[in-house]
């Protein structure tokens, strides 16, 4: 089958310029080589909206960072995605050039952010919040960054673009590209795809698949940041906490999340490998050094784990936003580093107009379902409602997570919605079972029996996230016999 | 909305829970047992092996049969029990929230025995870098996976952490064809008990690294190798002395902390055990809410479990006769702190104000604490101020097994040589050490 456009790429951009291309009558289909959305940078990030006072003059991620922002209020009440624009502290201390948070709220000012403010009274500061370092002595204040689930944001997106048309393959790592004069053939191990016009949004990895394409006009090198997550702690601070930047990265930050957790991170390191994303013992310790200086007294003994996360920095240092220069039909969303997340919104629709630039006709649907059915989340419901819900069907008065009081029926949901979850790692983002303070001692069994059951898979066949992430060597007693038999 | 109405609930029906259960009942109370698993026994049915009721029943019970000599009471004995039922809140007011497939259930009680047990230490807890593939699981998931589910969760193990659960695995994987290839203790020695030490690694010539820790979990997907490391005194890694090991999973055993989700949202103090604070008679710092077992501190032994428990159901029982059992948040208190060599001490706190009729009824006064590290020729000490008001020389202590010990003299005594000003310290003197002892020698 011909498809109209193949996105490659399933992370916040490729699913962000899904759901706005499902708006027209197209054919779309999204090719993703991991098994889920949001499964590498877009899974690893600090999940902040940034302001957008921060880029670089007159660049790409400076101007997508501040049409994006305000997108957010609407999409996330369409789609019923938690966000909160908790607002942002530059922590400036003794000793910081505080002619930098100046220049900054110029920039702030200039790019129209609303609220931007630079607060000198400390006792203000410190009643808004209470356990920043006793060494502040003035913050820029910018009230409209907000904290969001970078995975329920993508997860959300691609379920708005499934419902309205679009399809998604995953576990697809693209191996060719070859370009047939009026389409593109998209060669993946198990299956190949046809598709007129290519959006690349392939993170990492999209200087490899524009090189398929035949298109070296950029690089992309990872820099790697790692994370330390700690248990939910209400209230412990209220607003996303940086540090007076360096030129590599924004620096350590110490910020709440959606859900009520608190992380330290992330630091910033350049590394060769797109595929290393493990924690380091120094990068830890630099984590916990650069929370430190901001907020002294964070619990650490609070930590439930730690993770890194790899930045896909382009050679311009800004996002590549444009059609290819030298192949037609080939469109580029690459680079997407920080404030990535941010802008995801807005190089949807960036790419759209670029695309109807090209002179593609693009015409829109006149049933464009612009909300998903609301996610049932039973810890937000009162007793009588959840008497209700359970009276309606049983299965949501199984406690399956006791950490995040995840209900059996909130896991069999995550998994027959539309692009529904099919490992335990993908009911775990869209549910978080298993993100709680045990990460999935108590559930991890259970939720193997449930996956098992709604896709009829045996037990031993359920994996975390792609093929070599199985649980189980067999039953008990088939290894026993088995090694006897062998040795 | 279902209603239920009874003497005393009791939350959580494992070890703890079913021996509070027992004796609430012995004290002619209504008694519901809610738990959230669909059978009773708790931790005890994934803990196949022998070593339990060795106090209780003088008799060497496997878990599961140790269980069943408690569920046989409860089920002859006229005790409710709600499986499959989890409740999620106690109010301020007591009152108890749970789900089961029926429905939401409303619990109104007189009083409340707080036993949902404790869960383990995750990898994120004590900070492991490297990737995040799987075959990294606690000690207690991977007993649960080969005991209860049948399924095996690794071939080639590396166990870090020698908690019991950890060593008592190293066997269990062994006898089902597995190969451990060794157990990594970060302390200079082994943290569960001897005894396990002895019948699961030793018996079995499975490496005990102690002084060592993991320092990095290779593999994207799946575990391919760890890389331990030797660490000093301040569990710091000593650079030069990595070593990787092959394995496929890595087994955590890194000790146990009690389940508080219900108890903080009930609005109860917390100790720095992590479970709430209480006085002699095991009451938190809510009138009407008693706590035991392991959600109270980590036990080395459920023949211990089974004491505190019982304890703390008489006195739910006591109370929800209309007896007024002191909280611990009363104005008449003294504190117990841990002092040299000692992590923790329960009970938190001693209430002198008791009436003389209800000491008789409460029972013995009794401490559990455990020291911080192995120890040699000591005297654990209990003093108030410079008065000493409990001493006993022992000849070897370590940080796997509690010390429990009751105070000898009558109770009104005790109470009364108490000052409400000076807090109670209990600690570990070296016999070697002591000043009167050196001028003789």
């Amino acid at each position: 089958m011909l498809h109209d456009f193949a996105i490659i790429g399933a992370g916040v951009t490729g699913t962000a310029i899904a759901r706005e291309l499902s708006k027209y009558r197209l054919n779309v289909v999204v090719i993703e080589k991991l098994s889920d959305v949001a499964t590498e940078t877009s899974k690893a990030n600090s999940g902040i909206v940034h302001a957008g006072y921060a880029a670089p003059e007159d660049s790409l991620k400076a101007e997508m960072n501040v049409l994006g922002n305000p997108l957010f209020d609407d999409i996330c009440k369409e789609l019923y995605i938690p966000f909160e624009r908790v607002g942002s502290f530059v922590v400036g201390v003794a000793g910081d050039n505080f002619d930098f948070l100046e220049k900054e709220l110029q920039n702030g000012l200039e790019r129209g952010i609303p609220g931007i403010e630079i607060i000198k009274d400390v006792n203000l500061i410190k009643k808004m919040e209470p356990r920043i370092t006793d060494d502040v002595e003035m913050v820029l204040h910018a009230p409209s960054a907000g904290i969001i689930s970078p995975f329920g944001l993508a997860i959300a997106l691609a379920e708005s673009a499934t419902i309205n048309g679009v399809e998604f393959h995953y576990n697809s790592p693209v191996q060719n590209i070859e370009d047939m004069g009026n389409f593109y053939i998209i060669d993946c191990p198990t299956r190949s795809f046809q598709a007129r016009h290519i959006v690349n949004a392939a993170g990492l990895f999209a200087d490899e698949i524009s090189r398929m394409a035949g298109d070296f006009s950029f690089t992309i090198s990872p820099r790697k940041g790692e994370y330390l997550l700690l248990d939910k702690m209400e209230g412990f601070i209220n607003h996303v906490l940086f540090p007076v930047p360096t030129k590599k990265s924004k620096g350590i930050l110490v910020s709440p999340t959606i859900d009520g957790n608190i992380f330290l991170g992330p630091n910033a390191k350049d590394q060769e490998s797109k595929i290393d994303n493990s924690t380091t013992i120094y990068g830890l310790e630099e984590v916990v050094q650069g929370g430190r200086k901001i907020v002294p007294s964070i619990p650490l003994k609070e930590t439930i784990t730690n993770f890194a996360g790899l930045r896909a920095v382009s050679d311009t240092n800004d996002f590549i936003i444009r059609a290819s220069d030298n192949k037609p039909r080939l469109f580029h969303a690459a680079g997407i580093q920080s404030p990535g997340l941010s802008s995801c919104l807005a190089i949807a629709k960036r790419i759209i107009e670029i695309i109807k630039e090209g002179g593609v006709s693009l015409e829109l649907k006149d049933n464009f379902y612009r909300s998903r059915e609301k996610p049932i989340v039973f810890k937000e419901l009162n007793w009588t409602e959840r008497d209700q819900l359970i009276k309606e069907d049983p299965a949501f008065g199984n406690i399956v997570c006791r950490c995040e009081t995840i209900t059996e029926g909130e896991i069999v949901q995550s998994i027959t919605r539309p692009n529904g979850a099919r490992t335990v790692d993908g009911i775990k983002f869209r549910t978080r079972a298993g993100m709680g303070r045990c990460q999935g001692g108590f559930c991890t069994p259970k939720v193997i029996k449930i996956l098992s059951r709604e896709l009829d898979l045996e037990e031993d066949e359920i994996v975390k996230r792609e093929a070599r992430t199985k649980y189980f060597y067999g039953h008990t007693k088939d290894f026993r016999r088995h090694k006897d038999a062998t040795a | 909305m279902l209603q239920r109405e009874t003497d005393v609930a009791i939350i959580g029906g494992g070890p703890a829970g079913l021996a509070a259960a027992v004796e609430a009942r012995n004290h002619g109370c209504d008694v519901l047992i809610i738990e959230r698993d669909d059978s009773l026994g708790g931790i005890l049915q994934q803990c196949i092996h022998p070593g339990f009721g060795l106090h209780e029943f003088d008799d060497e019970l496997a878990g599961p049969e140790y269980a069943q000599r408690y569920i046989d009471v409860v089920e002859n004995g006229g005790i409710d029990v709600l499986t499959n039922t989890m409740v999620l809140e106690i109010t301020p007011t007591k009152d108890l929230y749970a789900i089961s497939e029926n429905g939401v259930i409303n619990i109104i009680s007189k009083s409340i025995v707080l036993a949902m047990g404790c869960r383990e230490r995750t990898r994120g807890a004590i900070k492991i870098p490297g990737y995040r593939p799987t075959g990294v699981y606690t000690a207690g998931l991977a007993q649960r996976f080969v005991n209860i589910e049948g399924f095996m969760p690794g071939t080639e193990f590396v166990i870090l952490g020698s908690g019991d659960i950890g060593m008592i695995m190293a066997r269990r994987l062994t006898w089902e064809g597995a190969t451990v290839h060794g157990v990594v203790e970060i302390q200079p020695y082994p943290s569960g008990l001897i005894r396990n030490k002895v019948q699961c690694l030793d018996d079995y010539n499975i490496p005990l690294y102690l002084s060592h820790t993991v320092v990095r979990v290779h593999g994207k997907d799946r575990v391919t190798g760890i890389t331990i490391s030797k660490v000093d005194e301040n569990w710091k890694m000593i650079p030069g002395t990595e070593k990787f090991i092959n394995c496929d999973t890595l087994l955590l055993s890194v000790g146990l902390i009690p389940e508080n989700e219900i108890t903080k949202k009930a609005g109860a103090a917390l100790s720095r055990t992590n479970g709430p604070v209480v006085n002699q008679f095991l009451s938190t710092t809510i009138n009407g809410i008693f706590a035991c077992g392991n959600v109270l501190q980590v036990h080395d032994l459920v023949d211990n479990v089974a004491v505190e428990a019982k304890k703390a159901g008489k006195l739910a029982a006591l109370y929800s006769k209309g007896v007024q059992v002191p909280t611990s948040m009363e104005k008449q208190i003294v504190r117990v702190s841990p002092g040299n060599g000692v992590g923790y001490v329960i009970p938190n706190v001693i209430n002198l104000d008791v009436k003389e009729e209800f000491i008789e009824k409460a029972g013995s006064m009794r401490f559990s604490l455990r020291v911080r590290k192995p120890m040699q020729d000591i005297y654990i000490k209990m003093r108030s101020g410079q008065k000493e008001l409990y001493k006993k020389f022992h000849r070897y202590v370590r940080p796997s097994e509690m010390i429990i010990f009751k105070i000898k003299e009558s109770i009104k005594d005790f109470l009364e040589g108490l000052d409400i000003d000076t807090p109670i310290e209990v600690y570990v003197e070296p016999k070697n050490k002591q000043p009167g002892k050196r001028e003789r020698d």
